[in-house]
């Protein structure tokens, strides 16, 4: 191996630095400032409309040709089902939608209709390592099950706990969620399944930036009706699937206290050092250990031919 | 006919051909609207146009402004407090078929002057107005009390002849 000169040493360390500063100051532009496609689409969900017809989940399960399912979608009983720590109903991967009741002290239940939120920069994506998930210039969060390796990953990664996994499946467990019906909707411009079924005029499908708008309106029009947000506008960096509600957001099981930024900002600080540590580290250590090593070296070959000095002798 | 009957007859004919007062003016009313938007899931539903004209004093809350009454409602009478009776009164003439569709959401972008961006669909409208209204007035409130379901709208929620068979487990949470 060449000898290395100090140098060189220096000069193979400040190339690193150069380049590992390069790439992070890329990324620190690139992320936090992504606010969603311009011509993405999206859905408002008014709670204050919804009756808990289950339409929209009979309407998901035929669009995306899912298994039968325990009970008939117009069984109201299912709003009773209670899961482990009293967690009412989740998507799973043979329901991609469910909506649940919340019994109300005054006034009648409010409804709450659970799907992927298809986030302006979603968590799910940013944390799979296989690249399996999309974000596509329509709004849809997609994925290509293929690639997936079944890491459950995004399930941890994705704070409204949307990704499901098909454990059931002995020779294809992949994780299964909403694609916002991209493969034979969205890309064609039609609404979802669930929006053209929902009776009540709960969603309205659109572009996002003018859901913002309708969102907004609507709250100002009907101030008695509405709590004073649009939950979704800015959570986790924003959502292309937004939310109205007459009761506030956190006794229909909304997280609060989700965070503005999107979950990448978080890792960012992070993973922003990885490239300057693959980088700078190598060499800086080599640097080290040539230099803390090449006494040794020297002293090796000095008593070498001490040793030989001593046998000639 | 016996003359009981030949009574009742000309009493209707006479009630019939009373102005309606505060009414729609200038309208020929329909006495039935038949609703069937959602035939492929539903029967269509009949709507008894002239039995809501009897129970319901104010025609703007289904009309809005469109059949010559000033509205009610203060925010729509700023700029609706005409008595003209509009070309269009039909509930379709405004609330889109198919509110959703990338023909309707262009056309409804580019007419910027548009105040009203938030017109619900026509099944939106149909359901949000006669659903809101039966529940505070006491009216039938279950969707086959309207119309009732076909046999693929049974296939279309699992029920009914297609309702699932056997004891399934069921979700796995």
């Amino acid at each position: 191996m060449e000898k290395i000169t100090r140098r060189k040493f220096i000069s193979v360390s400040l190339g690193g630095a150069a380049a590992g500063a390069f790439v992070l100051s890329g990324k620190a532009q690139g992320a936090g400032n992504f606010t969603g496609y311009p011509e993405g689409m999206g859905v408002l969900v008014d709670l204050t409309r919804c009756i808990g017809c289950r339409t929209c989940e009979a309407a998901c399960n035929r669009e995306q040709g899912l298994p039968e399912p325990a009970l008939p979608f117009d069984d109201t009983s299912v709003f009773d089902q209670e899961f482990h720590g009293g967690q009412k109903r989740r998507t799973d991967e043979n329901a991609f939608t469910v909506v649940n009741r919340y019994d109300q002290a005054e006034g009648g239940p409010v409804y709450r209709k659970i799907q992927c939120n298809h986030c302006n920069e979603p968590a799910c994506l940013t944390s799979c390592f296989v690249n399996a998930y999309t974000k596509t210039k329509e709004g849809a969060v997609i994925y290509n099950s293929k690639v997936c390796v079944g890491c459950r990953m995004c399930m941890t990664a994705c704070p409204f706990r949307i990704p499901a996994y098909a454990y059931s499946s002995a020779t294809n467990p992949v994780i299964r969620k909403c694609i916002f019906c991209y493969d034979t909707r969205l890309k064609y411009g039609k609404p979802p399944a669930c929006i053209d079924a929902c009776p009540q005029g709960v969603l309205t499908f659109g572009h996002r930036k003018n859901l913002v708008k309708i969102a907004h309106e609507r709250i100002r029009a009907n101030s008695d009706l509405y709590v004073d947000y649009v939950y979704g506008e800015d959570e986790v960096g924003g959502t292309a699937w937004m939310y109205l509600s007459g009761v506030p957001f956190e006794e229909v099981d909304f997280d609060v206290t989700m965070q503005k930024k999107p979950i990448l900002n978080n890792a960012q600080d992070f993973l922003s050092q990885v490239p300057m540590v693959l980088a700078i580290w190598p060499a800086l250590f080599l640097g080290f250990h040539r230099l803390s090593t090449r006494g040794e070296e020297d002293g090796d070959e000095n008593s070498n031919l001490s040793n030989r000095e001593e046998s000639q002798s | 006919m016996k003359p009981f009957k030949i009574l009742a007859f000309i009493v209707l004919v006479l009630a019939a051909s009373l102005p309606l007062s505060g009414q729609a003016r200038n309208l020929e009313l329909p006495d039935t609207v038949m609703l069937d938007q959602l035939v492929h899931l539903y029967e269509g539903a009949e709507f008894d146009h002239e039995y809501h004209t009897e129970i319901v004093d104010d025609c703007t809350g289904c009309h809005h402004h469109s059949v010559g009454i000033p509205t009610t409602n203060g925010k729509c009478a700023k700029c609706h407090s005409s008595e003209d009776v509009l070309d269009n009164v039909a509930c379709v003439d405004c609330h889109a078929v198919e509110p959703f569709s990338a023909d309707y959401l262009s056309k409804k972008e580019a007419d910027k002057d548009a105040y009203h961006q938030d017109i619900p669909g026509l099944k939106a409208a149909y359901h949000l107005n006669c659903l809101n209204c039966h529940i505070e007035a006491g009216g039938p409130e279950g969707c086959e009390d309207c119309h009732e379901r076909t046999e693929l709208g049974n296939a279309f929620y699992r029920s009914g002849s297609y309702a699932p068979k056997g004891d399934k487990p069921g979700s796995a949470h």
